[in-house]
């Protein structure tokens, strides 16, 4: 009855980059997909998920081991399994300049679909998708949640042996996402369907029959869901924080106890966190007379545990940032930003509408949304990228909108494209970007040292920044950015492409500059790092839909502990029934 | 078969759509052999000036030297006069001077008689100075003629103008032909090499190469959408030179479309090989130009006769296979169907289509290593 339809047996992959120098993508992998249910690969960046989507494709051949699909060699036989397969590569080729229809018959024509056939199957995707009524539409026009919609659809043409989805939600708004997995899940359940997906969201994979945990090109579990989970059990609490502390910088001490704990995070208004093995207290907590309650373990929590167990490295905290946490934490009364009806409009097409906001002194302040919500549009206006059509804009106490050049030396910016000289050493970047910012020589050497200790890169300084792993980057960005000591630091998407281990430091970091007195604008689609915000705003179609600190939100729908990828899609959902229909 | 054909004519439909949403394609495939045939038309006819110019009075007459006085004050000449033809020709070779007017002793004796006689060397090298700098000498002798009382109609000067270095008085209408080499090179290499390597960039390939299409498909559906925007090219060309420049047409017109023709396949097959490598349209871009236009420009025989040239710069240009379409287009506008050499170059040029063709077929893997 178990039908196998794709088995790698000790698969090896290696690239070859110049000379002699050599990486793994994938290490002695043994993977299995049945038939007739969804199996997912989930792992950080670099796992190795993509090498091995494109591997079973046939677009590439294995170093070594064996890899059979549909029972075919993925090698001899690429071009049947190419025939009989279906794949959607992480960025789906649409063509942008064919309209939704265009695309779907392309690939119709391409798999041989009959004309017969094709109106009632076409009908029925489209109406899944909820894409009738833009069948004319050139798909470069459409949203981002649309496009891997029609994705989707152009796979699905006509039904597959075996279906292939690379990353297909990475980066869209969680209501899309929803809905593009139930489409899938219906597949499976109407047309037997057989679908092997790689994501980064644990919830997705939650979803799925099997998961395979990878890292680094190497398989660390696998097993149902539920059996991943109970990695973590019985190591799993979380507690309230007490009146007025935010969140993060609860959750920042306990993270910094490596001895005790395996990770923390801020979810549901509270915080997480995993015990180490073998450990029964915390000391912090106990200090502190915080009790924690026990939870059940998700996923997420199995993962981090093995994630945790491969990844030794873990960056440093200092005494010195362990004590600004103690010190400050809340944020200050100061506004630093003011934004009042602020409007932009492209043409007749309005991407910001009417949107009124203030940012007070070191606050962590969250602009979220789905592709095309506005989001970008308003945080260029505030760094001063892009001139507001109308309204008022106060950056640090200067007008935006009238001395742009004096609000810009209050600001720092770190774009989501790591923006610095990729053949510069690390060193060279930042005093090149001292010197823009014109520093003078010896205040220069001061904050560099400054900077190079904070974010803890003495180790590479001579390094090319181009050939810095993915944290450093990001490390160097920000280092860079914060140089001249801004007092309101821009990040768009900082997180985007970072592991979670990663991720982690990198909102330590933020906490700690918080403490600090630096105010913090911050761009994300991964809803739930709203939870480390003080507070956060959503957009849809350039309208403010919901503005305020995570627990007034909850407490506004009556979602009490809810995850915010929930929040989100119910005030989206709301605020679309309410007559703003989208795009 | 079957389904080749109806792959075939999925993507040759979606070829032609994006065609006509992307006009920039189009604007390269159109716009830029009218753009280029004007500029270079026109441009290559500069106004000349202060032209270095020795006069050889052998008559040292009043009349003779009143016909040469248009030189004096003229902002296009500047006149030395002597009195032997040897110590011209040691300036002249010398490159010291670009033209000779020689006025023979017996000019004015023969004046009367309407039998004269002026002979004009130029410097054939620059061609299109020549030409000008000829037609000035031309006119201005004549209308000296007819300001002379009772000459007007009856006598007449001959004027024997030669060109130095360059045998095949060439003219505007030389370039030409090598205009249109020059637009088919372009067109073909640029154009494909752009939108194959989109494809590459965008992850389009990507995603078709996981169903059944094969990738010889994937090449011939580019290839013939593309052909037929450079041959609109090579007729906006052909119908340019003949009525707004009015270059004959000697020989066949057939010859010169089937030549285009297989030319243009070289010019795809190029394209196409360079986005198989470069896969990135920045670098295909960069790469079409650095391996057609300047090779086209220069070491064709399009602006210097590569017989003038050095031998390593004719080997150069005799391994390209611009030269020898130029070669083919050349002498069917000016000398007319020469079967000799269209079946040698055509053949060659054959060899070319057949090798750059069959490596873009070969490179074009279903891969994405």
């Amino acid at each position: 009855m178990d039908e196998i339809m794709i088995r790698a047996k000790q698969l090896n992959k290696t690239f070859t980059i110049k000379k002699g120098k050599q990486v793994t993508a994938l290490k002695a992998l043994d993977l299995t997909v049945k038939k007739g249910v969804l199996t997912a690969i989930i792992g950080p960046d670099g796992a190795g998920k993509t090498t091995f989507m494109r591997l079973v494709a046939g677009l590439m051949k294995p170093t070594g081991g064996k890899l059979t699909v549909l029972g075919l060699d993925s090698v001899s036989g690429a071009e049947e399994i190419q025939t009989r397969i279906s794949y959607m590569p992480q960025k789906f080729g649409l063509y942008e300049d064919l309209t939704v229809m265009e695309n779907m018959n392309l690939y119709a024509d391409l798999h041989g679909v009959p004309q017969d056939s094709r109106p009632s199957r076409f009908r029925k995707l489209l109406t899944m998708m909820g894409l009738e009524r833009f069948t004319g539409r050139l798909a470069g026009k459409l949203s981002g949640g649309m496009k891997q919609k029609l994705g989707l659809a152009c796979t699905l043409v006509r039904s597959p042996e075996l279906l292939l989805l690379d990353e297909p939600t990475v980066g869209v708004d969680p209501l899309s996402r929803k809905e593009l997995w139930e489409i899938v899940q219906q597949f499976v359940r109407e047309e037997n369907l057989s679908v092997l997906v790689s994501t980064a969201y644990m919830n997705e994979a939650a979803l799925c029959s099997h998961v395979y945990v990878l890292n680094k090109g190497e398989l660390l579990a696998d097993g149902t869901p539920d059996a991943l989970c109970q990695i973590a059990a019985g190591r799993c609490f979380s507690f309230p924080p007490p009146q007025g502390e935010p969140t993060r910088v609860l959750q920042a001490h306990l993270i910094d106890d490596t001895e005790h704990i395996v990770d923390a995070v801020p979810r549901g208004g509270k915080v997480h966190f995993i015990l180490q093995e073998h450990v029964t207290n915390v000391p912090y907590l106990d200090a502190h007379g915080i009790k924690a309650e026990p939870v059940a373990p998700t996923l997420e929590d199995g993962f981090m545990v093995l994630l945790h167990k491969a990844e030794t490295e873990s960056l440093p905290v200092s005494r010195e940032e362990e004590e600004i946490l103690d010190k400050g934490g809340r944020p200050g009364k100061e506004v630093n930003i003011i934004v009042k009806n602020l409007v932009r409009k492209f043409g007749d097409f309005t991407a910001v509408a009417n949107t009124s906001f203030e940012v007070h002194r070191g606050e962590i302040f969250g602009l979220l949304g789905p592709n095309g919500a506005g989001k970008t549009t308003t945080f260029k206006m505030l760094c001063g990228l892009l001139p507001a059509t109308s309204g008022v804009l106060s950056v640090a106490g200067v007008n935006l909108r009238t001395a742009r050049t004096q609000a810009r030396a209050n600001v720092g910016y770190v774009a989501q494209k790591f923006s610095l000289y990729s053949n510069m050493s690390v060193m060279a970047n930042l005093e090149f970007f001292g010197g823009i910012y014109g520093l003078p020589p010896k205040r220069l050497k001061e904050r560099i040292q400054d900077v190079v200790s904070k974010f803890y890169l003495s180790d590479r300084l001579d390094m090319k920044a181009g050939s810095l792993p993915g944290g450093y980057k990001q490390r160097l960005s920000m280092a860079c950015a914060l140089l001249h000591e801004p007092k309101i630091l821009f990040l768009d998407e900082p997180t985007s492409g970072i592991d979670p281990l990663t991720r982690r430091n990198f909102w330590r970091r933020i906490t700690t500059l918080a403490a600090m007195g630096t105010t913090i604008i911050i761009t994300t689609h991964f809803m739930e790092e709203a939870e480390y915000c003080d507070r956060f705003m959503i957009q849809d179609n350039g309208h403010l839909l919901a503005i305020g600190s995570p627990a007034e939100i909850r407490e506004r729908l009556h979602m009490e502990g809810a995850d915010m990828d929930n929040i989100f899609m119910t005030i989206v959902e709301q605020a679309r029934e309410k007559g703003e229909e989208p795009k | 078969m079957n389904g080749f054909i109806r792959r075939m004519k999925a993507l040759i439909t979606k070829e032609f759509l994006q065609l006509s949403r992307d006009s920039s394609s189009l604007l390269l495939g159109m716009v830029l052999p009218i753009a280029l045939i004007l500029i270079i038309g026109y441009g290559i006819s500069l106004d000349i000036k202060n032209i270095p110019t020795v006069v050889v009075l052998e008559d040292t007459s009043p009349k003779a030297q009143d016909v040469v006085s248009f030189l004096n004050g003229s902002a296009y000449f500047s006149p030395t006069y002597m009195t032997s033809l040897k110590d011209a020709e040691k300036v002249f070779l010398n490159r010291d001077a670009s033209v000779i007017i020689d006025i023979p002793s017996d000019f004015t004796s023969k004046l009367s008689q309407g039998e004269a006689k002026i002979f004009v060397a130029l410097d054939g090298v620059e061609t299109a100075t020549a030409m000008t700098t000829k037609g000035y000498i031309e006119s201005s002798i004549s209308s000296w003629l007819l300001r002379q009382p009772g000459m007007a109609g009856k006598s007449r000067i001959a004027i024997h103008s030669r060109m130095w270095y360059n045998d095949a008085n060439s003219s505007t209408w030389f370039f030409l032909p090598g205009l249109i080499m020059l637009i088919v090179t372009i067109v073909g290499i640029m154009l494909t090499a752009i939108v194959m390597a989109r494809e590459w960039e965008r992850g389009t390939f990507e995603s078709l190469f996981v169903t059944p299409v094969r990738p010889m498909e994937l090449v011939l559906a580019k290839i013939v959408p593309y052909f037929c925007v450079a041959m609109v090219g090579v007729f906006i060309c052909l119908i340019l030179s003949r009525f707004l420049f009015e270059v004959p047409l000697v020989g066949s017109l057939a010859m010169v479309i089937i030549i285009s023709m297989l030319y243009l396949m070289v010019a795809l097959g190029i394209g196409l090989v360079i986005s198989a490598i470069t896969k990135n349209q920045f670098l295909a871009c960069q790469t079409s130009i650095l391996i057609s236009f300047l090779p086209c420009f220069v070491l064709s025989g399009f602006i210097f006769d590569l017989r003038s040239t050095p031998i390593g710069v004719q080997i150069v240009g005799a391994v390209l296979p611009f030269s020898h379409y130029l070669t083919c287009i050349r002498s069917l506008f000016l000398s007319g169907t020469n079967w000799g050499i269209l079946l040698k170059q055509g053949g060659l040029l054959c060899l070319y289509a057949i090798f750059f063709v069959g490596a873009a077929f070969g490179m074009t893997r279903k891969k994405v290593e």
